[in-house]
């Protein structure tokens, strides 16, 4: 293992490599377009493509080309790239595509700004496009979890045949922290992918990969095929982390870069004698919506931070289901949540304030 | 341990190269770090900024909203992050570029003719260097083995020749500091 000093964007790049991804589909934009950039240079190094598209409606719909012939592919953007990308996701969806999608969400809502912002939360978790889909929606708040996330990310997809997102924020794509990077690389193992239209290799019948069902049973039956799928994802890939939650009073909670600002301020809490915890969903869908169940048995009420007016704790509020008062603190529009402000949050609802 | 560097100046005047040494010699000393550029719509020319954090425990945020040391590079950044330094903390500035004083009477300040000693060394390049001397000497923030050694990974192998004259920057400024430090 070596340690090296990398930005979160490129990390991401990294990531993709050694999970195997051997085609990017992209168009720049701040403040993920190091991202690009990094995989510019890498991808020939592999015998990788790598391809700048004229827009995000192209990279999408590249992805589902390269996923349709069984690839390990990904596209990448920030915000208003990824609005762009909603109806070739939604494609993706219904052709049963993987692939990995990449959201280093800034400050909107329109074309806002380049800061680091979480108001997509919705936008990845409630569907997006049309129709009726979830994404697994995975939520580093590291750049070595950058890293082992995206590697996670490529196997869930082909595992479940599912577009993957992973979202991050300006300050994570922007950041350089140390990440241990293994020196041999092995590839990891491709499921085989029999349905890919990669040509008929002896077969008769050929392999379609497409997402119109124009008979409504057959679509229904989609449907139901679809969501069979995610009761087992729900069953068994969801993930998070929990911080001194055990005896905790408080429970603040919160993604990505939102929550390390909490955990900071949950030892900051306990270290003037208020007992908080944290709970950070690692994927955002499927939410850990058990433990914050299991949590409200104990605690008096729960702070939840986000970079955004307020998406995310709508689902804390559906897992806690009324049991305890959920409160929320946030900045937007590309401002992020200082530490101290938190704290000032927590003491006051500690206080029984509201 | 918590230390919040803010390292602001030109763009083009190595201050984000010179956040990514520090954060380097932090790593190698096996302590928690993490760089940050400012990456707004900025150009050539403009101002140029970057945060470090080195720290005993894991870093919250990266964001240095209100910086234990604030280095200056040119009079804007002065004008700019006076205000955002903690009190009791540090400001040292690049005085070949910035004839302008520090206002505050609640930090510690030091002025230094970064530009001129560099010259005198026979290398303008390594102005930043003699601050970044200063700086571990009067904080202990890493060791000036650890920086040394993290000339190598943030220089390029073609400039590795040039590790020689920026050790000798680094101790200049690290006697800068002693100086100043005796004085006091």
């Amino acid at each position: 293992m070596s340690k090296v000093l990398m930005k979160g964007n490129e990390a991401i790049g990294e990531g993709a490599i050694r999970a195997g991804c051997r085609h990017f589909f992209g168009y720049p934009i701040t403040p993920q377009s190091e991202l690009p950039h990094y995989l510019a240079k890498r991808m020939p190094e592999v015998g990788g493509v790598f391809l700048q598209a004229e827009s995000e409606t192209s990279s999408i719909n590249m992805v589902y080309g390269a996923a349709g012939a069984g690839f390990r592919t990904m596209t990448s953007s920030s915000s208003p790239g990824l609005s762009l990308m909603q109806e070739g996701i939604s494609y993706l969806v219904g052709a049963e595509l993987p692939c990995v999608v990449v959201n280093v969400m800034r400050g909107g809502p329109g074309l806002g700004n380049i800061a680091p912002a979480q108001g997509d939360y919705f936008q990845a978790v409630k569907g997006g496009g049309h129709g009726d889909y979830k994404l697994v929606v995975l939520a580093p708040a590291s750049v070595q979890e950058i890293i082992d996330m995206m590697q996670v990310a490529f196997d869930l997809a082909d595992q479940y045949r599912t577009p993957v997102m992973l979202v991050g924020d300006g300050i994570l794509g922007q950041m350089m922290e140390p990440v241990e990077l293994a020196d041999e690389v092995t590839l990891p193992e491709v499921p085989a992918k029999p349905w890919a239209a990669s040509g008929l290799k002896g077969r008769k019948k050929p392999n379609i990969v497409n997402s119109l069902y124009i008979v409504p049973e057959d679509c229904e039956e989609l449907n139901q095929r679809l969501f069979a799928k995610y009761d087992v994802i729900a069953a068994q890939e969801t993930r998070w982390e929990e911080y001194r939650l055990e005896d905790a009073e408080i429970v603040l909670t919160g993604f990505g870069t939102a929550a390390r600002i909490a955990k900071s301020v949950v030892d900051k809490a306990r270290s003037e004698g208020i007992k908080a915890g944290l709970i950070r969903p690692i994927t955002l869908w499927p939410f850990p919506s058990e433990v914050y169940a299991k949590a409200a048995a104990h605690a008096n009420k729960f702070l939840c931070v986000e970079m955004s007016m307020g998406q995310m704790v709508e689902d804390v509020r559906l897992a806690v289901n009324g049991k305890k008062p959920v409160h929320f603190y946030g900045r937007s529009g590309g401002m992020v949540p200082l530490a101290k402000d938190v704290l000032a949050e927590v003491k006051k609802l500690m206080a029984g304030g509201e | 341990m918590l230390q919040e560097v803010l390292i602001a100046g030109f763009g083009g005047q190595g201050v984000l190269s010179t956040g990514q040494l520090l954060a380097y010699a932090g790593m190698i000393e096996n302590k928690q770090v993490a760089w940050i550029p400012s990456y707004g719509p900025e150009m050539r020319g403009g101002t140029a900024n970057c945060g470090i954090t080195i720290s005993d425990e894991p870093i919250s945020s990266p964001l240095v909203t209100e910086p234990t040391t604030l280095i200056v590079m040119n009079r804007p950044s002065l004008d700019k992050f006076e205000k955002s330094v903690v009190p009791g903390g540090l400001i040292l500035i690049n005085s070949s570029l910035v004839d302008q004083k520090v206002t505050r009477q609640d930090l510690q300040v030091l002025e230094i003719p970064a530009n001129r000693i560099a010259e005198e060394l026979g290398n303008t390049k390594v102005a930043n260097n003699i601050i970044l001397g200063v700086l571990i000497e009067l904080t202990g923030i890493v060791s000036l083995e650890a920086v040394v050694e993290s000339l190598k990974k943030v220089l390029p192998a073609r400039r590795h020749n040039l590790i020689p004259v920026n050790q000798q920057a680094l101790e200049k400024g690290m006697q800068l500091a002693k100086e100043f430090k005796n004085k006091q």
